[in-house]
């Protein structure tokens, strides 16, 4: 297996608040390579979001903090790079789009503007004017929005939440990212316009050989659109493993809940759900945050945090049920 | 024979913008039943919400009947008696800011006792935990603030709220769309608890069809104001007839093989949903509609039932000559 | 997100409601700051009478022998050209403008708000049209110029000071409100009350009004600082408080004439004013975020 693109290991952030530190991310890894479709699914609160702006280096500090870990972009530490050399990996390495669009857009710019400006500023050579629009209306087309140069007049207000979010696209692979982080990007859009979003996203990085970290609460969109599956819980990554191993055979406990959970278009009923709450981050349990709710807890699983290991090929899970092979 | 609880007849909802006239709502006619759940199923711009507040009371109807129990209530809140107020109630669908940010969980709770004069104030307060023991939440979380709740403990609160009079109809509007999957099995799962428990009826407002799979005892779809389909639940997915139901069923994503064999096949996705300002002529669906045919622009179809208890609104089901094959080839997609 | 049970009886969750606040507030280290200065001229304001080094200068008193005196260990902020001790006369002058500030705020904040509140829940009606016009046509009037007219009316005087700055201080609180009112009134936890059927006044006072609440106190600090700005500016042309009455705005007029000699005359009672209108407005970042709900 060759090296990763993007490798995040051991990642561990605290947040500071008025009843004390809030330990959001408690060891979490993942790699990524190059032209591989990584999925990142979990429920609020688990840490996914705060782990992409890191990522980035976006994380707010205070009250965040990053105590432990590496972030390592073509085996350079993202985390201890200078602010010039994080400034160009973020668009032209890596790239994000966010969940609503119409809140990444700047309503007062008009799409033309802002799309423009990403080229401009994002391309490694020096563009003129009419290169930079020139770019403008091929990317627009190649999202598939019809009327390009009559998009870029337009205002965000003037377009649709689904043809806001293609010129998000847009912008985010105008500068040829090598990764492309889409933070749901598709939850506050209606089903039929998901369908059409998520297919178009699956084209184009199938083209370009883009990495894609899909971050996602829906197993049934992961499904569609990642080659690996990474399950995130509590501020950690408990299981992992290609698309058809996971859904076949989902190992760790929280990932069956998970699965039951989901209402099936086949019918059967809803599952019971998953007993009790995602634990608190300022008192989390010592050992694995799962166990307090866990169907098929052990002794040891409240005493210390089972970590990542390899049970089948390619298939990892963090749970005292399964050893390593 | 149970007994109807509600009917709604050519219901009509119309807002007036300076952009024009949005048909939000634009004659809908449906009836439910004591004890069972209607699932009001369509995207943005679909008009279900605004049904569903119209049903409630929030908007005014432009045009329509809305009958509860047999009485005429097709009247804003404020003119409706307060009895009324005891027996509809709704659930919202954004946990965030269907509570007051400003005021505890028990003054929440408390206030729809406190409109209606249920017991003592000793009494509302006991009822206060009863509500919170209801919903499986612990008696002191009745003075925090909601923002100290997670967004599935706020929703619980506002089910606690809803049921506090002991209604008969509930209006759920999408009560878990912003909910996490496991914290939805747990809050569906304590819903159809209770509807057994107190006998409630539900018109359940979603764009979610795998949840309606599990929920409804029957199925209504909305496109852009009006109902496309409405059949029983078991009907409606072995056998969507209307193209649009095939288009939705077929951009669900879902997580097994069994599912994707059930989804219909040809039927992609293409085109945006019209503005509800600018409806387009005939079949509102005609635009994106893999199937249209020439007589789709030009008349509008009517409700005709295919199966017992299954309705279609569509030109291919209309009686004879309505509906046009169109020559291959030729049909061009607005969007 | 979750928090162990601390809320045992109702004043443990005061208590910890109120220390939660102070968290929160002192975030801002200038927003203290100004709390330090509000705090401290309002100490020395209520106990003037005991902690002045001269209180009877405060009132009818003539020296000539001590007159003019620039500062010294006696008279640490100088003497005027009476031989009354400034200090003196500033500990009391800030009763005055501390009395503007709280019986100005107290007469415009109730009705304006009141006002505000019914105009924005009624918006689109003829209540929104007639509260909204009134209000425009006194907003339109330049303030100064307004109490400068009303003052000139009526004898000077320290209570007409106070009702020509309230005339046309209303109005800003009242417009305020409308905008807040006008958009909260649309929220799914105001329509979930008029569903359960609460009446008008519940949901005018009980729902709207607390989250309101925070622009309201915001502004009020900020008030404040202007009040008594505006306030002294009456007095510096005499048509505020009259002497001998030691109103920091008249003291300063009065020292004004033996600039730059006698400098102390004027400077110190100005810059008593400056310190308590910084005061006020550095409060208002430290209410803001009082407010703010914490994101969990």
């Amino acid at each position: 297996m060759t090296s990763p693109l993007l490798h995040i290991q051991g990642l561990h952030v605290e947040f500071k608040v008025y009843e004390g530190l809030l330990r959001v991310l408690n060891g979490v890894q993942m790699a990524v390579h190059q032209g591989e479709r990584v999925g990142l699914v979990g429920e609020a609160g688990c840490g996914k979001t705060t782990t992409m702006k890191c990522v980035l280096r976006i994380l707010p500090s205070p009250p965040g903090r990053i105590t432990v870990g590496r972030i390592t972009f073509h085996g350079q530490d993202i985390l201890k790079m200078s602010t010039q050399h994080v400034q160009r990996v973020r668009g032209r390495g890596i790239a994000m789009i966010f969940q609503d669009p119409t809140a990444a857009l700047n309503p007062v710019f008009t799409i033309g503007d802002q799309l423009m400006t990403v080229i401009k500023y994002g391309s490694r050579e020096n563009l003129g004017r009419k290169e930079v629009r020139a770019r403008a209306i091929a990317v627009l087309q190649e999202v598939q929005l019809p009327d390009p140069e009559r998009i870029l007049t337009n205002y965000p207000v003037q377009l649709s939440g689904g043809m806001r979010q293609r010129v998000c696209i847009a912008m985010a692979l105008s500068t040829e990212p090598e990764v492309l982080i889409a933070d749901e990007p598709t939850t506050s859009l209606d089903v039929t316009i998901q369908d059409q979003i998520l297919r178009l996203l699956g084209e184009l990085v199938e083209k370009r050989q883009t990495a894609v970290i899909f971050i996602t609460h829906s197993l049934g969109v992961v499904r569609e659109m990642a080659d690996r599956v990474y399950v995130m819980y509590a501020g950690s990554i408990v299981e992992s493993a290609p698309k058809e191993e996971l859904f076949g055979n989902p190992l760790h406990p929280y990932t069956q809940g998970l699965m039951r959970a989901v209402p099936k278009l086949t019918g059967g009923g809803i599952a019971e759900g998953i007993p009790g709450r995602i634990p608190d981050y300022l008192n989390p349990p010592p050992g694995c945050r799962f166990q307090p709710r866990c169907p098929q807890a052990i002794e040891g699983c409240e005493l210390s945090s089972p970590p990542l290991v390899q049970v089948r090929p390619g298939h990892e899970v963090a749970c005292f049920l399964f050893r390593e092979s | 024979m149970a007994q109807e609880i509600l009917r709604v007849e050519e219901l009509k909802k119309y807002f007036l913008t300076s952009r024009g006239t949005v048909r939000a709502v634009d004659g809908v006619s449906f009836a439910l039943e004591e004890k069972e759940t209607l699932g009001l199923v369509g995207e943005s711009g679909s008009g279900k919400s605004t049904t569903a507040y119209t049903v409630v009371g929030i908007y005014a109807p432009t045009a329509g009947r809305i009958l509860f129990q047999g009485q005429d209530i097709s009247r804003p809140v404020n003119k409706r008696p307060k009895a009324l107020k005891r027996s509809i109630q709704i659930v919202f669908q954004d946990p965030g800011t269907s509570l007051n940010p400003r005021r505890t969980i028990g003054q929440i709770l408390e206030l729809p006792l406190k409109v209606h004069q249920i017991g003592t104030r000793r009494d509302r307060k006991h009822r206060v935990t009863e509500l919170l023991q209801l919903v499986e939440l612990p008696a002191d979380y009745q003075h925090k603030a909601p923002h100290m709740l997670g967004g599935g403990e706020r929703q619980m609160v506002a089910i606690a709220r809803a049921l506090a009079t002991e209604p008969q109809l509930v209006i759920l509007d999408e009560p878990t769309s912003a909910l996490d999957v496991s914290i939805q099995a747990k809050i569906i799962n304590m819903l159809l608890k209770f509807q057994q428990e107190m006998g409630l009826s539900y018109l359940f407002i979603t764009h979610d069809l795998s949840l309606m799979r599990n929920v409804a005892t029957r199925v209504a779809i909305m496109y852009l104001g009006k109902i496309c389909e409405l059949a029983p639940t078991k009907q409606f997915f072995h056998n969507p007839l209307h193209p649009y139901t095939q288009m939705l069923l077929s951009s669900i994503p879902v997580v097994s093989e069994d599912e994707e064999d059930l989804k219909p096949e040809k039927v992609v996705s293409r085109g945006e949903i019209p503005s509800p300002v600018n409806v387009p002529p005939g079949c509102r669906f005609h635009t994106r509609c893999l199937e249209v045919g020439a007589g789709c622009r030009e008349r509008e179809p009517e409700m005709v039932e295919v199966e017992p208890g299954h309705f279609v609104s569509c030109l291919k089901f209309s009686p004879a000559g309505a509906f046009q094959a169109a020559s291959a080839g030729s049909e061009e997609v607005d969007t | 997100m979750t928090m162990g049970s601390r809320y045992g009886s109702a004043f443990a969750r005061r208590w910890e409601g109120f220390r939660r606040g102070w968290y929160k507030f002192s975030r801002n280290p200038v927003s203290v700051v100004g709390l330090v200065f509000v705090f401290s001229i309002s100490f020395l304001a209520v106990f003037a009478p005991y902690v002045a080094p001269y209180p009877e200068h405060a009132g009818r008193f003539v020296n000539f022998s001590e007159a003019s005196q620039p500062p010294s260990w006696k008279h640490l902020c100088g003497t005027d050209v009476f031989g009354r001790d400034i200090l003196s006369r500033i500990f009391f002058g800030f009763r005055y403008s501390l009395m503007m500030g709280v019986v100005v705020l107290a007469l415009v904040v109730p009705p304006g708000v009141v006002l505000g509140l019914v105009a924005g829940y009624w918006r689109g009606t003829w209540i929104d049209t007639v509260v909204m016009r009134i209000t425009d046509i006194f907003l339109a009037v330049p303030p100064l110029i307004l109490a400068l007219a009303v003052c000139s009316v009526l004898t000077p005087s320290v209570f007409n000071a106070m009702m020509a700055v309230s005339l046309m201080w209303w109005p800003w609180y009242t417009r305020l409100v409308y905008g807040l009112a006008s958009s909260l009134r649309n929220e799914f936890f105001v329509q979930a009350a008029e569903v359960v059927g609460a009446s008008r006044t519940h949901i005018l006072f009980r729902e709207i009004l607390p989250n309101c609440v925070s622009s309201i106190f915001t502004k009020m600090s900020l008030d404040m600082g202007w009040v008594i700005l505006i306030g002294s500016a009456l007095s510096f042309v005499g048509l505020g408080a009259q002497p001998p009455t030691p109103d920091l705005g008249t003291m300063v007029a009065d020292g004004a004439k033996y600039l730059p000699d006698q400098w102390w005359i004027a400077i110190f009672p100005a810059l008593a004013i400056m310190i308590t209108v910084l005061g006020f407005n550095l409060i208002g970042d430290g209410f803001r975020d009082l407010f703010a709900l914490e994101e969990v």
